[in-house]
C-alpha cells in the first residue's frame, strides 16, 4: 500500500504528540502551522534573543513546556513540517494553505485538526475601546513580548485563565488593579468533586488562589459587569461592575483583560464538513468526536482544545489518541496498552473539563441583559439593539439569517469574539432555544487572506 | 501629549535587546529588535489605528492572529497583521488604511 498522506493543523500540544505517536510508527506527516515557531498557545515561545527562563515564561508548567519543545526538536527532521502556513480552507480532500503570500495545495488520505482555542467572549458595554484585550492577547503580551497592556489593569471575565494571567502580570511587576471575576465562588467549590479527579491540578489552582490572596489586589466574584468606560481618543478609563453586595463599583484603569473561558477554533472541522452538537452545558455547539477523536468524517480526527477545552494535557493526550485512531484505521499495529492508559487519561482529563466549566459558568443572562446601545460587534460597531431588531422585528430567530441581515459575524474577526453573544441574544429576544438559535457556519478563508492572494479562490 | 497619545503598553523586563528604528506615519520610533509591530507601535503611542466605523482609537485585541484589529500598511500598500509580523529596523508604516476595501470574503 502506497504510503497514506496524513496532515497534520497545529502545533500544539495536540498536533506535536499526535504526530510524535505518527512517527514512532514509522509515518512521516505534513504538520502545518501558522505561527513562526512551534509550541501552540501555552507553551509559546519568545523570539529569539529573549533570556527570561523556562521557570519565569512557563511557572508550574516550565518542565512540561521544555519537554514539549525538546521532543518537537527531535520530532522535526522525521516530519515535514511547514511553519507560518496558514491551512484557510479544506475541501475535497484537499488543504489550502498560504505561505508568505504564496498558496499551496496539500491532498490528504488523513487529516489531523488540532487548531486549538481562542478566547470565549461576552461583550460589555464599551469594550470597543483602546485598550481592551481579550485575556489571552493581554498573556501573549507578557508572555512573548515581555510587556503589559497597560499601567493599571483590571482583569474581567471568569476562567481559569483570569486568574493565572492576573496573577502573572503582578509576578511580573505591572500593577494589576482589580480582578473581577462573574462566577460566584460558590460554583467553585460544587465543581470540587470533578476537580478533584486532577488532584495535582487542583492544588496547583489553590496555590494560584492563595498567590492571589497574598498579592494585595482587589479581588471580587460574583460580579455583574456593567460598563467599560472610555474616551474615544485615549481608550480605556476605568470600569464599573455591581458587586456581590448590590453596590456599583467603579476601578480606575488604563487597560481592561476580557474573556470567559475558550472556544474551540473549530472552522476548519467545519469545512471539512463534520458533524456539529450542541453540547447545553457550556451552551455551545462544538464537532461530534469519538472517544478517539474521529469526527463524523471518514479520515478526520479532531484533538485538542480546537475540539473540547480539556486544557494542555488533556491537548497532548487527546492528540496521542487520535493517532492511535488514525492507525488503527489505516490498519497499522496499535500500541494497545498505551492506547489504553491514554484513554483512561482522557476520561480523567474529560471529568476535569466539566469541573472547570461548572466552576466558572458561561454566564449566558449577561449576554441577553446587554442594553441596546452596547457594541455588540467591535469590528464594525453594530449595536446589540440592531441585532435584537433584526431578531423580533424581521424575524431573524437564527444567527446565519441574522448575519445576513445585520452584518454580524461578516466583519475582521468573522464571528470569534461576537459569535456566542449574538446568539445568547436572538435566543433572549425571540424565546427560540439556542440549540435552534444555531452557530455561525465556518466559511472559508477561515481567516482573511492577504492581499496579494485575493485572487485565490476557495 | 501627541495626536497619538502616550505609549500604551509598559515593558517589564528583556530590555537589553539592540535598538532599532522604524517610521509610523512619517514619525520614527524606537523599538527593539524581537518586537512584534504591534508591540513596537504601543510601546511608542498610544493607539494602533483608527476604527473606519466609530470614533474610536484602536490598539488590537487578541494578539494571536484572531481578530484582525491590527492591521497596518507597509509605504507601498502591503497590508500587514502587527501582531504577528515582527519589527525591522527602517520599516515605514501608515496605520490609515490606503484604499477602503479588503478581500475578506467572509
Ligand atoms: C491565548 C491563550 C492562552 C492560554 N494560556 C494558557 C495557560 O497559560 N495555561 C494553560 O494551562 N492553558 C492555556 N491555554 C489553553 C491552552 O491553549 C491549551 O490547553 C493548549 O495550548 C492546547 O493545545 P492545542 O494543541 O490543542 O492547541 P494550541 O496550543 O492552541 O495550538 C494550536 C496551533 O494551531 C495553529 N493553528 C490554528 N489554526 C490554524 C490554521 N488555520 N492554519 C495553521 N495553523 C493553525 C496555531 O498557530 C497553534 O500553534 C491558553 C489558550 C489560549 C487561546
Ligand atoms: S490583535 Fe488580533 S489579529 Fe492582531
Amino acid at each position: 500500500m502506497a504510503e497514506p498522506r496524513i496532515i497534520i493543523v497545529g502545533a500544539g500540544p495536540a498536533g506535536i504528540r499526535a504526530a510524535g505517536m505518527l512517527v514512532a510508527a514509522g509515518l512521516r506527516p505534513v504538520l502545518l502551522d501558522e505561527g513562526q515557531r512551534d509550541g501552540g498557545q501555552i507553551y509559546r515561545r519568545q523570539p529569539e534573543g529573549f533570556t527570561r527562563t523556562p521557570e519565569q515564561l512557563y511557572g508550574t508548567e516550565a518542565a512540561r513546556a521544555v519537554a514539549l519543545h525538546q521532543s518537537f526538536e527531535r520530532l522535526k527532521p522525521q516530519i515535514d513540517y511547514r511553519p507560518r502556513h496558514l491551512a484557510w480552507n479544506v475541501a475535497d480532500g484537499v488543504v489550502h494553505t498560504i505561505s508568505e503570500g504564496k498558496p499551496g495545495q496539500f491532498a490528504y488520505d488523513v487529516l489531523i485538526i488540532a487548531a486549538g482555542a481562542t478566547d470565549r467572549l461576552l461583550p460589555v458595554k464599551g469594550w470597543q475601546h483602546a485598550g481592551v484585550y481579550s485575556l489571552g492577547g493581554a498573556q501573549i503580551a507578557l508572555k512573548a513580548q515581555a510587556c503589559a497592556i497597560g499601567r493599571k489593569v483590571v482583569f474581567l471575565g471568569t476562567g481559569p485563565l483570569l486568574q493565572l494571567v492576573a496573577l502573572q502580570y503582578h509576578k511580573a511587576g505591572a500593577q494589576v488593579v482589580a480582578l473581577l471575576d462573574t462566577s460566584p465562588f460558590l460554583k467553585q467549590v460544587l465543581a470540587l468533586p470533578k476537580l478533584a479527579a486532577r488532584p495535582a491540578m487542583l492544588v496547583k489552582g489553590l496555590r494560584l488562589v492563595g498567590g492571589l490572596m497574598a498579592s494585595g489586589m482587589a479581588i471580587h466574584r460574583g460580579v455583574t459587569p456593567v460598563e467599560i468606560h472610555g474616551e474615544a481618543e485615549a481608550g480605556v478609563t476605568g470600569v464599573s461592575v455591581r458587586l456581590a453586595s448590590g453596590e456599583i463599583r467603579r476601578f480606575d484603569c488604563d487597560a481592561v483583560g476580557l474573556g470567559y473561558h475558550l472556544r474551540p477554533e473549530a472552522q476548519l472541522a467545519d469545512l471539512a464538513r463534520c458533524a456539529f452538537t450542541f453540547d447545553a452545558k457550556t451552551r455551545q455547539f462544538w464537532p461530534e468526536i469519538d472517544a478517539d477523536g474521529r469526527s463524523s468524517v471518514a479520515g478526520v480526527y479532531l484533538a485538542g482544545d480546537g475540539v473540547r477545552t480539556q486544557g494542555a494535557d488533556g491537548a497532548e493526550i487527546s492528540g496521542a489518541l487520535a493517532a492511535c485512531a488514525v492507525l488503527a484505521d489505516l490498519g497499522r499495529p496499535v500500541p494497545e496498552a498505551e492506547r489504553a492508559a491514554l484513554r483512561e487519561q482522557g476520561r480523567i482529563m474529560e471529568r476535569f473539563r466539566e469541573g472547570i466549566a461548572e466552576a466558572y459558568p458561561w454566564p449566558a443572562h449577561l449576554a441577553a441583559d446587554l442594553p441596546d446601545d452596547a457594541i455588540l460587534c467591535r469590528c464594525e460597531g453594530i449595536t446589540v439593539g440592531e441585532l435584537r431588531e433584526a431578531a423580533t422585528e424581521k424575524g431573524a430567530d437564527e444567527v446565519n439569517r441574522a448575519k445576513a441581515l445585520t452584518r454580524v459575524g461578516m466583519g475582521r474577526c468573522q464571528g470569534r469574539y461576537c459569535g456566542h453573544a449574538g446568539a445568547e441574544i436572538v435566543a433572549a429576544a425571540t424565546g427560540v432555544p439556542l440549540e435552534a438559535v444555531g452557530r455561525l457556519r465556518g466559511q472559508a478563508p477561515v481567516k482573511p487572506l492577504p492581499v496579494a492572494a485575493g485572487e485565490v479562490q476557495p | 501629549m501627541g495626536s497619538s497619545g502616550q505609549a500604551r503598553f509598559i515593558r517589564l523586563g528583556e530590555t537589553s535587546r539592540a535598538r532599532i528604528a522604524l517610521t509610523v506615519d512619517g514619525e520614527t520610533i524606537e523599538a527593539l529588535e524581537g518586537d512584534s509591530l504591534l508591540v513596537a507601535i504601543l510601546t511608542a503611542r498610544g493607539r494602533l489605528r483608527r476604527s473606519e466605523f466609530g470614533p474610536e482609537a484602536r490598539s488590537g485585541f487578541c494578539l494571536m492572529a484572531a481578530c484582525q484589529d491590527c492591521w497596518v500598511w507597509t509605504a507601498d500598500g502591503h497590508r500587514l497583521r502587527a501582531c504577528d509580523t515582527p519589527a525591522r529596523a527602517g520599516l515605514s508604516l501608515v496605520t490609515e488604511q490606503p484604499e477602503l476595501s479588503w478581500p475578506n470574503r467572509a
